[in-house]
């Protein structure tokens, strides 16, 4: 597993091998599997991924009660050509709210890094693949792109909640989303590495303060911010517009920040929304037995 | 980590530590048993009590327990399964003390009457650990062939069981002992590179000062 974006970078210039099969040629190395092996797990995380959206149920709420059918709600708004965003976007909202309630409703989804954030990468992913007509090869090429992206910041950073806050889950799948993203739009390594930091710097500091301490508020609304903003982070890039900070120096930040962070506020629903008086009520409302 | 923990696993929502992380709990002691499980309490310590309900994690534990993986459908309507399965089961909330925040203490019973204790922790993203074994401790992950001899503390023990894996060409990669008290209750817990041979596990069963072996195979996983 690559422990750097810039390693990628200069590899992808002095060999010509895009990024997507840089990363492929790594872990079929380290894992002794052969690329087509490696290559039809990958397709069928993506189909899982695909399955997780299909799937949605609008009349299905979580265990709770906290969170269901507001996917089904912006899907109706998207109908009447109601909403601001547009269309695309539109649908990049409707599909993270979409697969990551159905994740509460313990439904199949894939950990993309994580199931609290299983959302962002799908609901870009798909929308794009609907919007351009890309094949599902070309698909499976950019999961590459994403699970590289997310390699690296699981090395030099986190990807999880306990140890690194919110950041290190909605705001890492939103840098592989955003890297993914770029890759699908004719984006090279130093593009794809660009886009996963502006979409990584624009969530750092973001906490883990779950409400009763379940992946329900605010996570699933977060899933919509980590989508959107991979797809700002990707347009930014297209455009030209360069992070000032490289991709693997913004990891770094993230590890720091989250190294700082109490951990009232990392997933252990002791502060921030778990403990206002309202999210305290809603706790005291579940308990188990 | 490889990329399929990264963009991965495929599992039943929503808590990769206590939704995925206890279903292999469950799965795992299920392989431990070794046999049908007839009768479970179950005990969630920590984190796992206070959010369990709204985690699925008694469901989780359940459906591992019966043998489904972290991806199967089934899990949310574990109850009805263990029912349909003759699996009967009751859930307890129980203070462990100074262990990890995600942890559960089962008491099975399997279908031939064999009984098996066992304490373990979801320690994030999915990954377990299994800390003890009828009262013994033991840390492994169940991620490796895992072979864990229950013995009296006397010497000789420990070059039994290597020497016979090393008879049968299985590799050692970590191992540990425990003991109770001098001459009294020890534990070998041995995770291997390959499967042991089940005709090994059986002589080493009847063995003078061998109290009890517990294998954990991973075939087929």
């Amino acid at each position: 597993m690559y422990e750097s974006l810039k390693q990628i970078c200069l590899e992808e210039e002095a060999k010509g091998t895009p990024f997507w099969k840089l990363v492929q040629m790594e872990e079929c190395k380290e894992l002794q599997k052969t690329q087509e092996a490696s290559h039809q797990e990958m397709l069928g995380i993506y189909q899982a991924m695909h399955a997780s959206y299909e799937d949605y149920e609008d009349k299905l709420y979580s265990a709770s009660g906290l969170v269901g059918g507001e996917g089904a709600k912006i899907f109706k708004r998207r109908m009447e050509g109601k909403l601001l965003c547009g269309d695309l976007i539109g649908r990049v909202m409707e599909k993270a709210l979409k697969i990551s309630e159905s994740n509460a409703c313990m439904k199949r989804i894939v950990a993309a890094p994580t199931a609290g954030s299983c959302g962002v990468v799908p609901a870009v992913f798909l929308s794009i693949q609907e919007e351009k007509k890309l094949s599902d090869e070309k698909m499976v090429e950019a999961l590459y792109v994403a699970g590289g992206i997310g390699g690296v910041i699981a090395s030099r950073a986190s990807l999880s909640g306990a140890a690194g806050g919110c950041q290190a889950e909605i705001g890492a799948a939103s840098a592989m989303a955003a890297g993914g993203l770029v890759y699908l739009l004719g984006g090279g390594a130093p593009e794809i590495a660009n886009a996963s930091a502006l979409a990584l710097k624009s969530l750092l500091g973001l906490a883990c303060d779950p409400v009763a301490g379940l992946v329900e508020v605010p996570c699933v609304k977060r899933n919509v911010l980590g989508a959107v903003n991979a797809v700002t982070a990707a347009d930014m890039t297209l455009a030209g517009i360069r992070s000032k900070i490289p991709a693997d120096e913004v990891f770094d930040a993230m590890y720091n920040i989250g190294k700082h962070m109490d951990e009232e506020i990392r997933e252990t629903a002791k502060g921030g929304l778990a403990t206002t008086p309202t999210g305290v009520q809603i706790s005291e409302k579940i308990v188990m037995q | 980590m490889n990329l399929l923990d990264i963009v991965g696993p495929v599992m039943v929502g929503p808590s990769s530590s206590h939704t995925a992380g206890a279903v292999k709990i469950g799965l795992v002691s299920r392989k431990l048993m070794g046999e049908k499980i007839t009768n479970a309490d179950i005990y969630f310590h920590g984190s796992f009590l206070s959010t369990g309900k709204g985690h699925g994690t008694d469901r989780a534990i359940l459906a591992g327990l019966l043998g489904y993986r972290v991806d199967d459908p089934v899990i949310p309507h574990s109850f009805e399964a263990a029912e349909k399965a003759g699996l009967s089961y009751r859930i307890h909330g129980i203070d462990l003390g100074e262990v990890h925040p995600n942890s559960v203490k089962m008491l099975l019973t399997g279908e031939s009457g064999k009984e098996l204790e066992i304490v373990a922790a979801s320690i994030g993203g999915g990954r377990i650990q299994i800390c003890e074994l009828d009262g013994l401790t033991a840390n492994f992950s169940g991620d490796y062939p895992t072979l864990i001899v229950h013995n009296v503390d006397q010497p000789g023990h420990v070059t039994e069981v290597t020497s016979m894996l090393a008879h049968k060409s299985v590799n050692i990669a970590t191992m540990q002992l425990y003991r109770k008290s001098r001459g009294g209750d020890a534990v070998m817990v041995i995770e291997c590179d390959q499967e042991v041979p089940e005709e090994a596990i059986r002589w080493l069963a009847h063995l003078e000062g061998i109290v009890k072996v517990t294998y954990l195979s991973i075939a087929g996983d």
